[in-house]
């Protein structure tokens, strides 16, 4: 007799290993079919123009060419990118056409779709495309946004796309008589989410029973088949999207971008498959962009570091258009700067303002990464000037278990409000501390060792997850007694295979390897199913699951009860295998159904769940070089409750291991007429093996969610989110001496050394 | 042009246009979808094949010139039934998470523990730096590396019972 | 980033290499390891119409160590370099140097000669082939001859080579046992292009003072630079604290290096500086 809920909260190696480490996943690029045409985009090298030209007629007479696409191909309108979250009016005149029609407006914007027998045609066609562009001034930054100079939308007449606001109490009482107040500003810089595997799309229009197949679907399939289909004329049900085996997502991944339309209508435009593989350049300049953001903020405390208030305004870089999710971080950062902290009196306003870049969208942490560098490293400014011990300044402002659920600021437009639903975020503030001996090792702070100067810091978040609506699970009690199960969730490598598995087989009471297997993402699958994003993949799918399992037990209940001659409610179902009757008689599970029993659950959330905790680090800085090493790191998170320790444990120290990119080497850099000089993997830099060793992940189960039968939350984004702020202020604790107050990322070793050089003369005055 | 060398212990004989590089070989007429392409300008390793034992970028190499070459791919590191001692460490450390860059990292691995199975961390990790993962941080992998080096040492003479 | 298309040779005698690119007119290329052109070709940036495979001549293989120095035949692969112990003593500052190079699958196919030929400033063999006065033999259509080191770099990615001809060997000079020296560089990443490194070597004279000092720049101009006022410094004194601090100063001094997105000049010429003074301390020690 087996134990029930043994499964969830065991390490279980994963399923999803046995065909990667073969080598027989099966991505995208890894699919082909018959008689396929190859795609590749021209893209724009121009920022900002108008298009008087575009002659395909050299690129037409290539042998192996098939045809060219041009905005005039696609009918009367375009078609624009919809925005899926947060869809305000005032986002409307700023959708990307999925091909540029009249204007291009970034670098990297599509201008022709070529098709060919082979990518290496396509790609020597893109080189004989000829196109005349009228340049347009180029809109660099938001301090040109701003001025509305050049503008990219003439008849809308500004470069603003909105404005948020994050309110709660009554900032400017609060302002008026504090006793304290600091004013600063900070910086973020581009960078992006950079999965290993870029994209590609494989799309097939069977002409005949008028139906479209996509491959290459990733995290939000169903919103981009209902777009598709709208975009393309058909009724959803004769599109199926598939997802195969996807190499990372990060946020970046599975959006809807243009070429999600392109591809799909060459395959009708063709009547051949077609079959789109991204480049890794290509990658760069046309995958959401994120995290460019600025602020002026200013914190009002009393003398004993109580905080105040916090107000002032942010700036986020959009980029060219507004796609679909490219309001997210903005809002996120005015929302989410008071963190894990008490701040009763909230005014910040972000600025979305557009410039000539590629568009941006969200990124694992999304605003939270920028939010939480600018609030900690407010803080630690702060504790120094109020004379107040950074941890204890920390302690003292941590929202307390006794004050859940505790509501943060409300933002506007799109009233959304928001409340820290359990926690003791002072016990993984502890605990954090704990771990990397703080209280030994900070007597290193600030002191010289063979040439570098030691730093430490800590700092404490909060993550977001489990967002709604909705998400279905359907399970499938097979003839051969295994179940398969179905789930709208979306893999994206996070090993949902196994923990599904996990969850599935504890309800249904049956060892794992009774799970025949997990299929996710594609919308065969379920019926309405949502996909992958904001953390909510085990609280809502695996909600979902244990909805469907209870179902279904109830379906083999009743279909055993026929059989038995006796009640459904008096079938008890053994070790998943049989029904037993009042009486003892039994019937077994195998062959109860000669095509299976099915059962479709769901799950409905409205509220946010939060996982929280903090990161520590101890980091020695060489002053001449600016090179900082990464001695130690911490962190800690507690999850709510644990379905895979080993795989959570694994997102935590990638996710530590990206921030920890973003904070010292990740830059998207542009120049002033709008050219993207990170150009290859050789410019932009992401952590190697070799970079950063020393990192340590725990994971906690003290505070279960209250708003789902799990209690789990959502988690893999939290090792991102501190990992910014904490650097900055572990590079400031240890090269104090040369008054080094770092405002901006990445922490790059030129920075840094130019940071030491004015402090030294500042020093020297 | 034609061009003949021997793939995971196989010979084969394949006709390719001299700028095909061998990892779309292997990959599109070849059908051994295992190894993958991250970047095609040498930096990711997601590509990374054995050429004559030696761990390769097989986006940079020419398929033409592997003629007369004995190329093993991460599906020649690979059984049927079982996985091998480097994958079982894989999987038990969590090595893995979307499986992009895993058969660079195989390959890679196999080639340094072959070559040296007495590396230190310092060493794998220098080695690894130049296979990129975006989704593990590195630290499972390095440690499932170290974890495999048992199964490539010679094995011992067992000693005299006492 | 499929490649441009190109027709491929891969010839068995160095006439017929040197006779093929001399065809060329110019759009033939010699590919070596490929290492550094492939990429270029992935991108674009370069587009030849033939490509000279070397990989089967055999005058181009081989590490011959002599009385006269270390010749390294232009095929020899990182690796090679690597794994030959006679180098440990031969050439210390060349191995140190190959340490840096790239990564480990690069330094299994990378070559010597490739990367000479390719001469990017921020590369390792072209310092070490500057700082140490190498001889460059090459084969073209006119026949034989040695090109200086001095001579041979021109400018970013930019050499003394006709597009006919081909680097048979690079020649280092003997190097003493006795002889001190330092090899520091700083890249963003372990195994980046540097944001620069210094390779220094000195002899000492029997009062212990330096002499015949050399004093190579990697990274911070558009081609690897001998700097003659650091190494006027070092000449005739002995090498303390004192010296190197006048070294390090002088370093900085003789430097406009470029800004770019990885660093500012400002930043990279006080790097040279640190790097100068690291090398000159493990090279006193």
């Amino acid at each position: 007799m087996r134990t029930v809920n043994s499964l969830i909260g065991s390490p279980i190696e994963r399923v999803e290993d046995l065909r990667f480490l073969r080598g027989r996943g099966q991505y995208v690029d890894d699919v082909t079919r018959e008689g396929l045409l190859h795609a590749a985009i021209l893209r724009s090298s121009v920022a900002h123009g108008r298009i008087r030209s575009i002659d395909t007629s050299v690129a037409l007479a290539l042998p192996g060419v098939h045809s060219v696409i041009t905005a005039k191909d696609i009918g009367n309108r375009v078609p624009r990118v919809p925005m899926r979250l947060q869809p305000l009016p005032d986002f409307e005149p700023f959708g990307q056409p999925v091909i540029a029609e009249t204007k291009v407006r970034y670098v990297g914007e599509a201008l022709a779709l070529v098709l060919a027998d082979s990518p290496a045609i396509a790609e020597d066609a893109l080189g004989v495309i000829e196109v005349d562009i009228e340049p347009l001034p180029a809109v660099p930054d938001r301090h040109a946004s701003a001025k509305n100079e050049s503008l990219l939308f003439e008849d809308v007449g500004r470069n603003l796309a909105i404005k948020f606001r994050a309110l709660r109490g009554d900032a400017a009482a609060a302002f008026q008589d504090a006793p304290y107040v600091r004013r600063e500003s900070f910086r973020v810089q581009r960078h992006f989410a950079l999965p290993m595997e870029p994209r590609g799309l494989l799309a097939e229009w069977d002409a005949a029973r008028g139906r479209l197949t996509v491959n290459g679907g990733a995290k939000v399939l169903f919103f981009n088949r209902r777009t598709l289909a709208r975009q393309m004329g058909l009724p959803e049900s004769a599109i199926e999207i598939l997802e195969n085996d996807v190499g990372g997502g990060f946020g970046a991944r599975g959006e809807f971008y243009p070429e999600d339309f392109l591809i799909p209508f060459a395959a009708r435009f063709t009547g051949r498959p077609v079959k789109w593989t991204e480049d890794r350049r290509e990658h760069l300049m046309t995958v959401n962009h994120a995290r460019e953001a600025e602020c002026d903020i200013e914190i009002a405390c009393r003398r004993d570091g109580t905080v105040l208030g916090l107000r002032g305004h942010a700036y986020v870089d959009v980029g060219a258009y507004m796609r679909t999710n490219g309001a997210v971080s903005a809002r996120n950062i005015a929302q989410f700067m008071s963190g894990p902290y008490r701040i009763p009196n909230i005014d910040i306003d972000v600025a979305l303002l557009l410039t000539n870049k590629t568009p941006v969208g969200t990124y694992r942490g999304p605003g939270r990464f920028e939010t939480d560098f600018f609030r900690e490293r407010l803080f630690d400014m702060v504790a120094q000037d109020v004379g107040l011990d950074r941890v204890e300044f920390r302690r003292r402002n941590l929202v307390s278990h006794r004050e859940m659920p505790y509501a943060i600021a409300t933002i506007t437009p799109y009233e959304s409000k928001d409340e820290l639903d359990s926690g003791d975020y002072h016990s993984t503030l502890d605990r954090c501390l704990e771990e990397i001996g703080w209280a030994e090792k900070s007597k290193l702070a600030g002191k010289l060792i063979d040439g570098r100067c030691h730093g430490l810091a800590v700092g404490c978040f909060i993550e977001g997850g489990a967002a709604g609506p909705k998400e279905s699970a359907r399970i499938v009690l097979e003839p051969d007694g295994r179940y398969t199960v179905y789930v709208g969730s979306s893999g994206i490598g996070q090993g949902l295979e196994t923990a599904f598995a996990q969850i599935a087989a504890d309800a249904l009471e049956i060892p794992m390897d009774r799970i025949r297997g997990v299929f996710h993402g594609s919308t065969s699958y379920v019926s309405d199913g949502y996909g992958a994003y904001h953390s909510r993949s085990v609280v809502m799918g695996g909600s979902a699951i244990l909805d469907a399992a209870s179902k279904l037990r109830e379906a083999i209940r009743a279909r055993a009860a026929d059989q038995l001659g006796c009640p459904a409610s008096e079938v008890q179902i053994v070790e998943g295998s049989k029904a037993v009757g009042p009486r003892g008689a039994s019937v077994s599970l195998t062959g109860l159904s000669t095509d299976g029993i099915a059962a479709e659950g769901a799950f409905l959330n409205k509220k946010h769940t939060y996982t929280y905790g903090a990161h520590a680090t101890h980091v020695a800085v060489d002053p001449k070089l600016g090179h900082v090493e990464l001695l130690d790191y911490v962190v800690v998170e507690d999850c709510g409750r644990m379905i895979n320790p080993l795989t959570l444990r694994g997102q935590a120290i990638g996710s530590v291991v990206q921030g920890l990119g973003g904070a010292v080497m990740e830059h998207l850099a542009y120049d002033e007429q709008g050219q993207l000089l990170t150009g290859s993997l050789a410019d932009y830099l992401i952590p190697t093996a070799s970079d950063f060793p020393n990192i340590r992940a725990v994971v906690l189960e003290n505070h279960p969610s209250p708003i789902n039968p799990l209690g789990a939350k959502g988690a893999g984004e939290g090792g991102i989110i501190a990992a910014g702020g904490v650097m900055a202020n572990a590079v400031a604790n240890a090269l104090g001496a040369f008054r080094v107050e770092p405002r901006q990322l990445p922490l790059t070793p030129a920075y840094i050394w130019e940071l030491v050089q004015a402090g030294s003369r500042r020093a020297a005055e | 042009m034609s061009v003949r060398f021997e793939v995971n212990g196989k010979p084969v004989a394949v006709t390719v246009e001299p700028r095909t590089t061998l990892a779309d070989c292997l990959r599109h007429q070849l059908r051994l979808t295992g190894t993958h392409l991250g970047c095609e300008h040498g930096v990711c390793g997601a590509c990374t094949v054995l050429v004559d034992g030696a761990a390769v970028r097989s986006c940079l190499m020419l398929a033409v010139q592997a003629e007369g070459a004995k190329i093993v791919t991460v599906e020649g590191l690979s059984e049927d039934r079982d996985l091998t001692p480097l994958q079982k460490s894989f999987r038990k450390h969590h090595a893995l998470q979307c499986g992009f860059c895993t058969p660079g990292m195989i390959t890679t691995a196999h080639a340094l523990l072959s070559e040296e199975p007495d590396c230190d961390a310092a060493r794998v990790r220098e080695v690894l730096s130049g296979n990129l993962c975006r989704c593990t941080g590195y630290i499972s992998i390095v440690e499932a590396v170290l974890d495999a080096r048992a199964a490539y040492k010679p094995k011992e003479r067992a000693r005299d019972r006492a | 980033m499929k490649l441009p298309p190109f027709e491929y040779a891969c010839p068995t005698t160095l006439p017929e290499a040197v006779q093929l690119l001399a065809a060329g007119d110019g759009e033939a290329k010699a590919l070596a390891g490929g290492q550094s052109l492939v990429p270029m070709l992935a991108f674009r940036l370069a587009q030849p119409k033939l490509l000279v495979d070397l990989r089967k001549l055999a005058d181009l293989r081989g590490i011959r160590i002599s009385e006269k120095g270390v010749a390294l035949g232009a095929m020899v692969r990182w690796r090679e370099i690597e794994d030959d112990a006679r180098l440990d003593t031969a050439h210390p500052l060349l191995k140190a140097a190959v340490a840096h190079v790239a990564h480990y699958q690069i330094r299994n196919r990378g070559t010597v000669g490739g990367s000479m030929a390719h001469a990017d400033p921020a590369a390792e063999m072209p310092g070490i082939a500057m700082t140490c006065d190498a001889e460059i033999a090459v084969v073209g259509k006119s026949g034989a001859r040695v090109i200086q080191a001095a001579d041979f770099f021109q400018g970013p990615l930019t050499t003394a080579l006709t597009p006919d001809e081909i680097i048979v060997e690079i020649r280092l000079p003997h190097w003493p046992a006795s002889r001190r020296w330092g090899f520091e560089e700083f890249a963003r990443r372990r195994g980046d292009f540097a944001l620069g490194a210094a390779a220094v070597f000195y002899d000492q004279h029997q009062s212990g003072k330096a002499t015949n000092a050399h004093v190579g720049a990697i990274g911070v101009a558009d081609r690897p630079l001998r700097l003659d006022a650091v190494e006027a410094v070092i000449n005739g004194q002995r090498v303390d604290e004192a010296t190197i601090a006048k070294a390090e100063a002088a370093a900085s001094a003789s430097v406009d290096p470029q800004s770019d997105i990885h660093a500012s000049g400002a930043y990279r010429r006080a790097l040279i500086g640190t790097l100068v003074e690291r090398a000159l301390k493990r090279a006193a020690a």
